[in-house]
């Protein structure tokens, strides 16, 4: 086996990210952990050049490494995503560690290596590369879940994440191994023409799709493997919550639309019924629970359980279209979630809160603090799904995928279950504009907080008016 | 950029101008406004005298047209992957409610002059919200269309929940639930006909060359219709509009009594009637029931109103129900009146929210029995609710008279699918809402303004400023073009109905119903 220097440049971003990963360890290392702004530094550089790299790939469309990676649309735009994700939370982060007293430069390599994870994971052609990118974001996500070693619930978060993880791995793997019994191959391509070959499913078929099923639904958080997600989305730190809601979530995805919507398509019919009242449960559950929360981490966490319900519809509707339309909601899911963690995160360092989460520390916000009060409210509406946000677009390109192919049922339990979310998005921005504000009402204005809160919600509006670009590039999946 | 796209830019363009002004200058913001609110009229003028001398030279062509002619007409693409257009241009019947909204944001501006609660944000919401509303009125891409009335609900959300009186949050989020869920089930509609059409389009006029399967006409016209339909308050989908209206403050009771009501009935013409005339046939004599339902229950609902807003929201409830009948009685009669009403309710129930904003700035007191012999201090804001009500109970000279009675002899001529005994039953039925209203507004009348003044502290009241009488002027003068020169509105809409009528003749040729 060799590989070609087309090869090397394909996976640039991966390098670069391995190198950053590397040298921030270096420098943590040299400064003896007494301070990691440096290290912070450092890995805020190595996203945004491998972020640049990853943008270079624009328009090329292929296989690398013997046909390990795949080089589409897909590949290009969540490489960027992850890493616009990883920078903005590494930039975020030290005012909030510093607020939580958590003093750990290997915060960022860590970051760095999850994120490495995720690529690895999207761009894999084959169930083994897939499974080693899952396992490299995973254990580096264990380790920053329980990293406020004080805290007794961010222990007992690391704790059930690892076990549940650990659990969901071992089901994948099983899957994996079963279905190379099948097909005597675990490249997606050969699994894909193995069905079409023969699409009926013996014994040992239909093992290796209920584990691999149960793996993913495990790590997209859905119905009825949901339930560690909530208490491990509460405990971690909240930085770490932010990042591990949106990317490592939205690569589960992207891997999911590989597996069972490209791999497997041929024998997709058998279980379309299946996925769908997974789907409107895990709407159900989401918004239905979300409504009675009073911590606003809580009630994000089960939001973002239902928005997997609604991505879940673009997988079910199974057509080219759906999956670019599912990666258009991913994207712009990722951004809006990370935003309103951010903001959250931000509120919560209110003065006189006792860093609670709770809805009460919103009261009187909005006018207080106009670029919060505003940012926040644009992250809600796109979490609630109206225009000119791209979670609008996003809902619409789902359900309108949904419709197409014949789904009006999930589509209309879709759109009624957005309803009830609204209910409750809306009641973060009724608490920050209509609510008086009671106490101190300062916070924290460090410029990193100012600079993700704008860099998220433009980019949210932008591509929620000009979706164009990111459609072509989602709709260039590699075969 | 053409005429019809400062429809959107004026307003969007208050908006951020007002967000630029500093805080501290409260009368610069009023200024700002109501120059854009002027600004919007004065284009309004422009764009009916513009379109009244294109469209003239047609009138014989658009007889016999199956589609809609429009004028003025910009279009780009926008998403071309999925075929969205940056699609707008204007008939004669949104040339009418283009006026309407022109004239409602300039008087709403005007009636707002006092507003003291964060003046900037308040000016800046009415105005995105108000963008919103024109883009709905001059988009014929489905898509656009639906984005624009979506633009218009956060801002009313917000506009009723910050300034608003009364029970304001309740109010705001029933408002804006409802809202939403009628314009979920649009979604699913227009979704639906995107992919029922085959050409995968959201312009209106491509889609109307379609003819979709009667089956496939059955369902989505009742799913498109009362997704408007909650817009327009439809029965018994009509909950949120009392509470809405009665928590609102003064200028949003108005674009929202006086404009959204009516993009209600708009919709439904536009989109379900136009596109699917077989689903309209089918349809009609159920949605009319309903419809009159609304005549009836609104008016009888407002009689026993003491609260003046939930009063006249109660009566908006039933003069929006005539809008629903006129259309729904599927000819030109009825179509004809049902436009000038959406005109003329929209006129005058802006008047009535803009008033009792007004006399409820003075008195603090919105409840009837509260208030009394109000004339005798404030002689112009008596007079201008006198014509205001008049014109709600339909006096001949005034615009309700034109638009109710057209609306009437629609419903009482009956069509050639529906049996004709069962549209007069319904139709005697809604006219004796007329006198339940004259009873009503009468009484409401004389209590307010007239018998003695029962609070000594109303004695010293003032009577209307500038401000407030230009806005009250602007609206009356309104009221009497529309009832003394009929013909206008007449002229400028009637030339834009014959497509529909044309749509529903031919697919009543070719079906079987």
């Amino acid at each position: 086996m060799s590989y070609s220097l087309t090869d090397i440049f394909g996976v640039l971003p991966e390098l670069i990210l391995v190198v950053t990963a590397i040298t921030a360890i270096l420098v943590d290392v040299a400064s003896k952990g007494k301070d990691s702004s440096a290290t912070m530094l450092v890995t805020a550089v190595g996203f945004i050049v491998s972020g640049i790299a990853a943008i270079s790939g624009v328009g090329t469309i292929g296989v690398l490494m013997n046909g390990a990676v795949f080089q589409d649309g897909f590949t290009t735009a969540f490489r960027a995503i992850f890493c616009l994700i990883g920078f903005l939370t590494a930039i975020f982060s030290p005012a909030y560690l510093h607020f939580r007293n958590i003093r750990l430069g290997e915060y960022y390599p860590l970051l760095t290596m999850s994120v490495l994870g995720m690529m690895v994971m999207v761009g894999a052609a084959n169930l083994l590369l897939f499974f080693i990118g899952l396992e490299t974001m995973s254990i580096s996500l264990y380790i920053l879940v329980s990293l406020n070693r004080t805290n007794s619930k961010s222990i007992e978060a690391g704790m059930k994440y690892l076990v549940m993880g650990a659990f969901s791995s071992a089901f994948m793997l099983y899957g994996i191994a079963l279905m190379f019994a099948v097909v005597g191959s675990i490249n997606y391509n050969d699994i894909t023409n193995y069905f079409l070959a023969d699409p009926t499913l013996g014994p040992l078929t239909i093992a290796a799709v209920a584990l691999l099923l149960t793996g993913f639904s495990f790590k997209i958080a859905v119905v009825p493997f949901q339930f560690w997600s909530v208490d491990v989305y509460e405990g971690a730190p909240a930085t770490v919550t932010a990042f591990m809601s949106t990317g490592p979530k939205a690569a589960a995805f992207v891997v999911f639309i590989r597996v069972f919507g490209i791999a497997l398509h041929p024998v997709a019919s058998h279980w379309t019924l299946l996925l769908s009242w997974i789907a409107i449960l895990t709407m159900v559950f989401g918004n239905v629970a979300a409504l009675r929360q009073t911590n606003i981490k809580r009630m994000l966490a089960y939001s973002s359980i239902a928005h997997a319900g609604y991505l879940l519809v673009g997988i079910v509707a199974g057509n080219h279209a759906a999956f670019a339309a599912t990666g258009y909601y991913l994207a712009a899911y990722a951004l809006m979630n990370l935003g309103a963690f951010a903001a959250v995160i931000i509120v919560n360092q209110r003065h006189g809160t006792d860093g609670s989460y709770r809805f009460d520390a919103l009261k009187g916000l909005g006018f207080a603090h106009p670029l919060l009060g505003i940012s926040l409210t644009i992250f809600m509406l796109s979490l609630i799904g109206l225009p000119p946000t791209a979670g609008f677009l996003g809902k619409l390109y789902v359900f309108s995928a949904a419709i197409e192919t014949g789904h009006i049922v999930l589509a209309v339990a879709g759109l009624l279950n957005s309803i009830i979310a609204t209910y409750y998005y809306l009641r973060v921005i009724v608490l920050m504009y209509m609510a008086k504000p009671e106490g101190d009402t300062t916070i924290p204005r460090p410029l990193p907080y100012a600079i993700t809160l704008i860099v998220l919600s433009v980019l949210i509006l932008l591509i929620g008016v000009f979706p164009e670009p990111v459609i072509s590039l989602m709709i260039a999946v590699a075969p | 950029m053409g005429l019809i796209s400062w429809y959107v830019v004026i307003p969007a363009a208050t908006a951020f101008a007002i967000t630029l002004v500093p805080k501290a200058k409260p009368m610069a913001i009023r200024w700002v406004a109501s120059t854009g609110g002027f600004l919007l009229v004065l284009l309004s003028a422009i764009v009916s005298v513009k379109y009244w001398n294109l469209a003239a030279a047609d009138i014989e062509l658009l007889r016999t047209s199956m589609f809609t002619k429009l004028y003025m007409v910009e279009q780009w693409t926008w998403f071309k992957s999925i075929g969205i257009e940056y699609f707008v241009g204007v008939d004669g019947i949104s040339v009418l409610m283009l006026d309407l909204t022109a004239i409602i944001i300039f008087t709403g501006s005007l009636a707002s002059w006092y507003v003291t609660e964060r003046p900037k944000e308040f000016f800046a919401l009415l105005y995105t919200l108000v963008t919103g509303v024109f883009g709905v009125f001059v988009s014929f891409d489905l898509f656009l269309f639906f984005v624009f009335y979506e633009v218009a609900v956060l801002p009313m959300y917000l506009l009723i929940g910050i300034w608003g009186t009364g029970p304001r949050n309740y109010s705001a989020l029933k408002l804006t639930l409802m809202l939403l869920m009628g314009s979920a089930g649009l979604l699913v509609g227009i979704l639906a006909l995107y992919h029922g059409s085959g050409i995968h389009s959201f312009n209106l006029i491509e889609l109307s060359k379609i003819h979709f399967p009667e089956a496939f006409q059955l369902w989505v016209f009742p799913i498109i219709f009362v997704g408007f339909g909650v817009l327009g308050a439809i029965f018994p989908l009509h909950t949120w509009s009392p509470d809405g209206h009665a928590s609102a403050p003064t200028a949003v009771s108005m674009l929202h009594a006086g404009v959204l009501m009516k993009l209600g009935g708009y919709g439904c013409l536009r989109v379900a009637i136009y596109l699917m005339p077989e689903g309209a046939i089918y349809w009609a004599m159920f949605f009319m029931a309903l419809a009159t339902v609304n005549i009836l229950y609104g008016s009888l609902g407002a009689i026993k109103q003491k609260d003046l807003k939930y009063f006249t929201a109660y009566s908006s409830v039933s003069h929006c129900g005539f809008v629903l009948f006129g259309l729904l009685a599927l000819n030109l009669m009825g179509i004809k009146g049902a436009v000038i009403q959406m005109f003329s309710h929209g006129i005058m129930t802006g008047l009535f929210f803009g008033l009792i904003g007004m006399v409820y700035g003075r008195t603090h007191t919105r409840m009837i029995p509260e208030m009394g012999g109000l004339a005798k201090v404030m002689p112009w804001l008596a007079s201008a609710f006198y014509i205001g009500g008049l014109a709600s109970l339909g006096l001949p000279g005034l615009s309700g008279f034109i638009a109710e009675s057209h609306v009437f002899l629609g419903g009482f001529f009956g069509n050639q699918w529906h049996d004709i005994t069962l549209m007069r039953t319904l139709t005697i039925l809604a006219t004796l809402s007329i006198v339940v209203t004259a009873v009503y507004v009468l009484r409401g009348l004389a209590t307010v303004f007239h018998s003695t003044i029962t609070n000594p502290e109303f004695e010293k009241l003032t009577d209307a400023t500038l401000p407030e009488k230009i806005s009250t002027g602007v609206l009356i003068a309104a009221l009497a073009i529309g009832g003394m020169l009929p013909w206008l509105f007449v002229d400028l809409i009637e030339g834009s109905i014959f497509p529909f009528l044309n749509r529903l003749h031919e697919s009543g040729m070719i079906s079987s119903l």
